[in-house]
């Protein structure tokens, strides 16, 4: 019976089951950053759903000012941000929704939308230049 | 004790206590919406939900995403739920029972938080005997409703928050019918009569709006109702990657107007001060068609004969939009 959580149907587990969101307790979640928290098994931050999208988006560092806007806007957790600072897409938690995408204010975007068997140094190396302003 | 957020710099700060890898539709607002109400203060949380999008996305056994505690009992209590949650913390408080962590919290003014998500069928139907009985008897908790204008989870059936026009499974359009008949429930001024002393309504595409929105319901001593717009991909049936714009647009086209209501109390309950505030004015109004034409459950309003339902819909807005701001005005 060591079978690990995630091959377990929810047939196997006996009802009444208590499943935890940490492997202990953490007093104060909110002044504990993500990387450092003890995630049990049961947390559906172990899980993926990066099989879910189509297209991804891909981060260009070159472009980007750090306004957090698709930080702020991104429904699935999935911006990693740390210290003010963008820093990349956690692929395994990303859905392709494409909202990052569409919130990018600069110019070409420093998020683009490829095809998820891209690799993403090929992406960054089709990346568009700069729009000009129409006059 | 409030959270100071400047900018949008200083927000991206927030550790988030709501986990990836839910089984939300790519796109949902609902999960937008309830990170920027968790990250809005770093006081523990409390949250009950009731039965919806949220609730069985969340939490599919044996998995979790809820860093906070959380609660679910059934579709109709959410309200109930999250207030024995607080009446029950008050006791243990009074009798001095609390975890030592707790009592340190408390101590540095950081007091538990008590939050309840439920959609609009939770709210404006199921669960509105025990909404109202909550609001009545007065417990200190914010009520947030995610509202979809339509029964999301089970297929798309009409709510009472679903406005005139919409198509949905149970008010189909087609060659008889131009869809939903009824026009919305006034949601906001039915929980402000309760005599509750803060009531909003809030779009996640205004995120600091929503935030000082959250931050003031938190302060206040009382039963807070939080009306949040919840753009639906499946339902409104609109591309993912357009929620934001969806919500941008209803607010600039002042569908979803963005105000408030302080009802100020005495120690009797009794309200002697009445305020609404618009707390955004769109600087060019849109027309309600451009709102419209961006979600396909709309779509058919667009053939002739069903055009007089448009200019329905913009009467309706016009007028509500005039009657926010003459209540602003004479401050009632």
């Amino acid at each position: 019976m060591a079978k690990d959580i995630k091959d377990l149907g929810w047939n196997e587990l006996i009802p009444g089951a208590a499943l935890f969101s940490f492997t202990e307790p953490v007093e104060d979640v909110a002044e504990v950053p993500m990387d450092e928290r003890p995630y049990a098994p049961t947390n559906s931050h172990e899980y993926s759903v990066g099989d879910w999208r189509v297209e991804k988006p891909v981060f260009n560092r070159d472009y980007c000012i750090d306004c957090q806007f698709c930080w702020v806007f991104c429904p699935d957790m999935s911006i990693l941000s740390r210290d003010k600072k963008m820093i990349g897409v956690i692929y395994d938690h990303c859905k392709g929704c494409g909202i990052c995408v569409e919130v990018c204010p600069t110019n070409p975007k420093s998020l683009l939308m490829f095809p998820e068997h891209m690799d993403n140094d090929e992406a960054l190396s089709k990346w568009p230049s700069k729009e000009e302003k129409k006059k | 004790m409030t959270k100071k957020i400047k900018n949008l710099k200083e927000f991206s700060l927030s550790n988030d206590r709501y986990e990836g890898a839910n089984l939300m539709c790519p796109g949902c607002s609902h999960n937008i919406i309830v990170r920027e109400v968790l990250n809005a203060t770093n006081d523990p949380v409390i949250v009950a939900t009731a039965t919806g999008c949220l609730e069985v996305c969340t939490a599919v056994y044996p998995k979790t995403s809820w860093d906070v505690s959380w609660i679910h009992i059934g579709f109709e209590n959410a309200a109930v739920a999250i207030a024995t949650a607080q009446a029950a913390y008050e006791v243990l408080k009074r009798k001095g029972r609390l975890p030592e962590a707790t009592k340190k919290m408390i101590e540095e003014g950081r007091e538990p938080k008590f939050v309840a998500f439920a959609g609009d069928g939770g709210t404006y139907d199921i669960g509105f005997q025990s909404l109202s009985g909550a609001f009545e008897r007065g417990h200190n908790f914010m009520y947030v409703c995610l509202d979809n204008e339509v029964y999301a989870n089970t297929g798309g059936q009409r709510s009472s928050s679903t406005p005139i026009g919409a198509s949905t499974t149970t008010s189909p359009a087609g060659t008889v019918s131009y869809g939903e008949k009824m026009m919305k429930k006034s949601m906001v001024e039915i929980m402000s009569d309760h005599g509750a002393p803060y009531v909003a309504q809030v779009s996640p595409s205004k995120w600091k709006d929503l935030v000082k929105k959250v931050q003031k319901g938190f302060e206040v001593n009382g039963p807070v109702y939080i009306n949040a717009q919840s753009a639906c991909t499946t339902e409104w049936k609109h591309a993912p990657e357009d929620t934001i714009e969806v919500s941008d647009l209803g607010v600039e086209s002042c569908v979803w107007p963005l105000y408030e209501i302080i009802n100020e109390r005495d120690e009797h309950g009794i309200i002697y001060n009445t305020k609404l505030n618009i707390t955004y004015r769109p600087k060019n109004k849109i027309p309600v068609e451009e709102y419209l034409a961006a979600q396909p459950r709309f779509k058919h309003l667009f053939k002739p004969e069903n055009r007089h339902i448009i200019e329905l819909w913009q009467k309706a807005v016009d007028a509500k939009w005039e009657h926010l701001q003459r209540r602003e005005e004479a401050g009632v």
